[in-house]
């Protein structure tokens, strides 16, 4: 059994943490206030093939691995979970889904821009009665000729109204329920889609969160991603993936914020001695280094897994679920040692706070990732 | 046009820290980085390479065996292969003894038309070795380039003064060092990374692989030696240290600094 | 003595002594001893038949030199468009208490055209002799100009240390000039002490970015090459009586001698930082914040006629140039008064600024370092201390009043 990362691995860690360092942490509490979206972060992203690091180089990645990927985002999000989930939504949820179910003339219309960054991507399965009950789609797909008509309405959609490529699951055929559901790669400037409301959020402001509206959108044929009836299939496998990447946003906030509350109780002083000599205090940064190393070992196997063909979805959800829960209750903490500090906004513990909640939420609520877990482990 | 552009593997002195009780360095958990100034002489490199045809940039260090990240490194922000130097005969060089295997070192390279070098590494900040390759190879040079442009068979460098600054030309083949203010480095590429680390790109040398003169190098080869080194001591005031108002502070310090006749 | 008798395996049989040309082995006890006639000539070694004489071989280093054939202390005093620069009067006053200690002539080496203004102030800061290149070619400094000039002076002159300012031309020319003589540098020193039983030159220099002082020598080699950071050492005193000898020479230059041609010399618009010169100074850390910080700043050292300082921090964040760092890696200051607004006080920052005459800290940490060596601190954030303290500037007559009624009162 080998815990240690590859040389490449390595290397991919120690530039996205000096990219991190340089180029997001300088800017994330503004765009956390202002909840503008970091267009010119994506951009660089682009620049260094980090928008597209697991996929082979053929197809315009970074000829990485999953594990590589995984520390980007965790990296990013330690100091900016906004730029940890656009990287994310648009390499797990958008890229993946064409890589693993595209035909190649899919992959090199859009999977190669994609994953080179020149295209920013999304992936539109939630509808405002169909949440974590995703089978339950309203939004539908009619087939007239040559193209699909779509009608209907995603929301809560992650980089939404930013991206140039949409996944969007529709009913196919009502009949057979979730085996009626089909995916479709849309482009922003098909007839009949617009974008809606954009969401007001308690944390990850600077990620967009948008309404879609379809009003009969006028998709190509070619466009189908799977055949007619994947649709369900190509989310929920789509889902295991992406929910390693919410748990690698969810272990860098968590790490993030522990970092900085060591440096904090180092210097900090009260009683004449830095709050780091009280034991009382010691031992909550003992429970958190321990619980965040715990996290980290889930979230990297399930990442392993992904990379080396093995089944990864009760590890996926395992990772998510244990992770999310460590981001809050070591972001809480850590809010607290801050004192009053910490509740202002001129240090980063109550971003982190805030960012942490949303990664019990989506892509699978904690409870929904225990129901995967329980179904895995009681089958 | 070939460049070889020299870098060290530096601890990140930003982060050493010095052990309180035996006042030794902390080394340990200290990340290695490619030396800053060389990044910008590497930069500058890959700016040439990405603006003419037919650029081949080498990269060449010195060092221990882990010193291949930093080469690896490089590769990974374009530059197209690297030379390791890495003998235990170089062991203990200081830099007049690691200049005259680096000047080696390119000899064994044989061909080109620019030598750039980091200004000075942040472990030592001597600023020699530099200039002493050029000397080595009989080489101009031009130290603390902050801008660079070149015309033909020349280059034209502006190097920077505590005041100002030279226009400086010279013909190729010629030794440059770079400053911060020369560019802003580039990020390794990821794609970068996978492929600085497959393949043959990396090259170990050993001292008998060039041809050095075993006198000439390490620590028998060093003109110099260090006596000693210690940690430097801080300085202890018992100083007056006003709390509370800031008016009556300010007013305090204004009575003191009269008394001293500094106001 | 290089040739010794390992006791152990002579057996006395005397060969040794009979072959010696120099009558150098004696035999006594029935071992053979040698004594100070020997020359290290080898041939005993030849003679024994039982491998007992062995010859040390004296590791001499590449390059090493006669140490006693280099005599003398040179500083060379750099000057640029004929205006001598203050670390050569620096130098001027190190190397003066160095040459003395080794009793040997201080030689200043001045490079120009049409500088002998200069030369006579050299003599009168303290050097006994100036080694004074004039060639227009010198005019402005150039590396190939300037290394060849200086090595045939060392080749013909022999001194036994240079000292030259580690200026931004000091540390492009000093580099160059020690890998031609081949010879060893030691850079920014910051102490240069003598150890005389060996004429060695004790040079101290910060490392890892000034997380270590190492004292260098250079054993067998001359000379023994140092540069000196600039605001270091204390300035020579000027003795307007004091005489020495001037010895102009123009040296074999040709235009084709210079390479790396400087083709264009340009002053920076802005203002010149003389931190190193400054009486007051008043510094700005971390603490400021973000870049803006350093206008409040710069509005107190107006106020105080100073200049502006800076952290490394503050430095690498790039809220301000370089050229106002203090600190180890940065400028050595001793201004008269140092204000340190929001530097928590690394040991770093302290070594370039511990010497002020009087220090002044305002940090809201009242833990921070800088109040160990602080003379006068205030404990608060500095974007309400400073403004109050640039409001009590203009009354600082009526404040002192104010004070020494109230004492009288009490």
């Amino acid at each position: 059994m080998d815990f240690n990362l590859s040389k490449e691995q390595l290397m991919v860690r120690s530039i996205m943490r000096e990219f991190t360092e340089n180029e997001v942490k300088p800017i994330a509490a503004e765009i956390d206030k202002t909840g503008r979206f970091p267009r010119e972060t994506v951009e660089k992203m682009a620049k260094y093939n980090m928008m597209g690091i697991p996929f082979p180089a053929e197809y315009g990645g970074a000829g990485g691995d999953d594990l590589a990927y995984i520390i980007a985002v965790e990296e990013l999000s330690k100091w900016c979970a906004s730029t940890g989930v656009i990287l994310s939504a648009h390499t797990s949820l958008a890229c993946w889904p064409i890589y693993k179910y595209g035909t190649e003339e899919q992959k090199q219309k859009y999977l190669v821009p994609l994953a080179k960054g020149e295209y920013l991507g999304a992936f539109a399965l939630t509808e405002p009665n169909a949440g974590t009950d995703a089978a339950s789609q309203q939004t539908t797909a009619v087939l007239d000729g040559d193209n699909y008509i779509l009608n209907g309405t995603k929301i809560f959609i992650t980089n939404g109204g930013q991206a140039d490529v949409y996944i969007v699951f529709a009913m196919t055929d009502k009949s057979k329920g979730s085996r009626g559901i089909s995916a479709f790669i849309v482009e922003k400037d098909y007839p009949g889609f617009s974008i809606g409301k954009i969401e007001e959020k308690m944390g990850i402001r600077a990620s967009s969160t948008a309404e879609l509206i379809f009003q009969n959108c006028i998709v190509p044929k070619e466009n189908l991603l799977g055949k007619e009836g994947e649709g369900f299939k190509i989310a929920m496998s789509t889902l295991d993936g992406g929910r390693i990447g919410i748990a690698a946003q969810a272990l860098g906030i968590a790490s993030g914020a522990l970092e900085e509350t060591i440096k904090y109780v180092k210097e900090r002083q009260q009683f004449g001695r830095p709050l780091a000599k009280f034991q009382g205090l010691q031992w909550m940064i003992a429970d958190m280094a321990t619980e965040i190393d715990a996290a980290r070992l889930l979230v990297y196997r399930a990442a392993f897994n992904k990379s080396n063909g093995l089944p990864y979805g009760k590890e996926a959800a395992m990772a998510k679920l244990f992770a999310s829960e460590c981001a809050m209750n070591v972001t809480t903490k850590c809010v607290q040692l801050f004192g009053g500090y910490g509740y202002t906004m001129d240090y980063p513990m109550e971003r982190m706070m805030r960012d942490a909640k949303i990664t019990e939420i989506y892509e699978g609520t904690s409870q929904v990732q225990q129901m995967v877990i329980a179904a895995a482990v009681l089958k | 046009m070939n460049i070889i552009v020299c870098i060290k593997q530096v601890p990140n002195t930003n982060e050493v820290r010095i052990d309180p009780v035996r006042g030794t360095l902390i080394r340990e958990g200290v990340p290695s980085i490619i030396n800053p100034d060389d990044r910008n002489a590497l930069e500058e490199a890959l700016r040439i390479k990405d603006t003419y045809e037919n650029v081949k940039v080498t990269v060449l260090s010195m060092g221990p065996p882990q010193a291949d990240a930093a080469l690896r490194e490089a590769i990974a922000m374009g530059a197209d292969e690297g030379i390791l130097l890495t003998d235990r005969a170089f062991a203990g060089s200081d830099t007049w003894a690691t200049s005259t295997a680096l000047a080696a070192g390119i000899r064994y390279i044989g061909d080109y038309s620019i030598i750039f070098c980091g200004r000075q590494a942040i472990d030592g900040d001597t600023a020699q070795v530099g200039p002493q390759i050029a000397e080595h190879l009989g080489l101009p040079q031009i130290t603390y380039v902050e801008e660079l442009k070149i015309e033909g068979d020349k280059v034209i460098a502006k190097r920077a003064l505590e005041d100002g600054y030279f226009v400086i030309e010279s013909k190729m083949p010629v030794l440059l060092t770079a400053i911060k203010e020369l560019n802003k480095p580039r990020y390794p590429s990821i794609k970068g990374v996978y492929d600085a680390y497959k393949g043959d790109k990396v090259k170990l040398l050993s001292a008998k692989d060039i041809d050095v003169d075993f006198d000439n190098i390490g620590l028998e080869g060093s003109p110099t030696q260090v006596n000693r080194s210690f940690t430097p001591s801080g300085r202890t005031g018992q100083g007056e240290i006003f709390q509370g108002d800031y008016k009556e502070c300010v007013n305090k310090l204004i009575v003191r600094l009269r008394e001293k006749h500094l106001v | 003595m290089a040739v010794k008798v390992i006791e152990l395996k002579c057996i006395g049989c005397g060969k040794c002594v009979r072959v010696c040309p120099f009558d150098a082995i004696e035999m006594k006890d029935k071992k053979a001893v040698i004594n100070e006639k020997c020359t290290a000539c080898g041939q005993c070694l030849e003679a024994c038949p039982v491998e007992a004489i062995e010859k040390e071989e004296e590791k001499k280093r590449a390059g090493s030199v006669d140490v006693n054939e280099y005599r003398g202390v040179w500083v060379l005093a750099e000057q640029r468009q004929g205006n001598l620069l203050n670390v050569a009067i620096e130098l001027l006053g190190e190397g003066r208490k160095i040459a003395d200690a080794l009793n040997v002539p201080l030689s200043a080496v001045l490079l120009g055209h049409n500088v002998d203004d200069i030369a006579e102030r050299l003599i009168k800061y303290g050097a006994d002799e100036v080694l004074y290149a004039d060639h227009e070619l010198l005019e402005i400094y150039t590396t190939d100009a300037y290394t060849k000039v200086i090595y045939q002076l060392v080749k013909d002159k022999k001194p036994e240390i240079i000292l030259l300012g580690a200026t931004n031309l000091g540390r492009d020319l000093a580099p160059r000039l020690s890998a031609r003589i081949h010879t060893g540098l030691t850079a920014d020193c910051t102490k240069l002490d003598v150890d005389l039983e060996n004429r060695r030159l004790m040079q101290t220099r910060p490392a890892f970015g000034g997380n270590l002082m190492a004292t260098i020598i250079c054993p067998d080699h001359r000379p023994q090459m140092a540069t000196v950071r600039p605001g270091v050492m204390e300035k020579a005193k000027y003795d307007e009586n004091r005489e020495g000898e001037i010895h102009k020479f123009t040296p074999d230059l040709k235009d084709e001698d210079i390479k790396a041609k400087v083709v264009e010399v340009v002053k920076a618009a802005k203002a010149i930082v003389a931190l190193e010169d400054a009486k007051i100074i008043v510094s700005g850390g971390r603490g400021l914040g973000n870049p803006e910080g350093f206008k409040l700043i710069k509005e107190l050292a107006d106020k105080l006629g100073g200049v502006v300082g800076a952290s490394r921090a503050t430095v690498d964040a790039g809220w301000i140039e370089q050229s106002h760092q203090v600190g180890q890696t940065g400028k050595t200051v001793r201004p008269n008064l140092y204000i340190a607004c929001g530097i928590s006080g690394a040991i770093q920052h302290l070594a370039g600024m511990q010497e002020s005459k009087v220090i002044v800290a305002i940090n809201k940490d009242p833990e921070a370092p800088i109040f160990k060596v602080a003379d006068f601190g205030i404990v608060g954030d500095l974007y309400e201390v400073i403004p109050e303290l640039i409001e009590a500037l203009d009354n600082v007559d009526d404040i002192v009043e104010g004070f020494k009624s109230i004492s009288k009162g009490a």
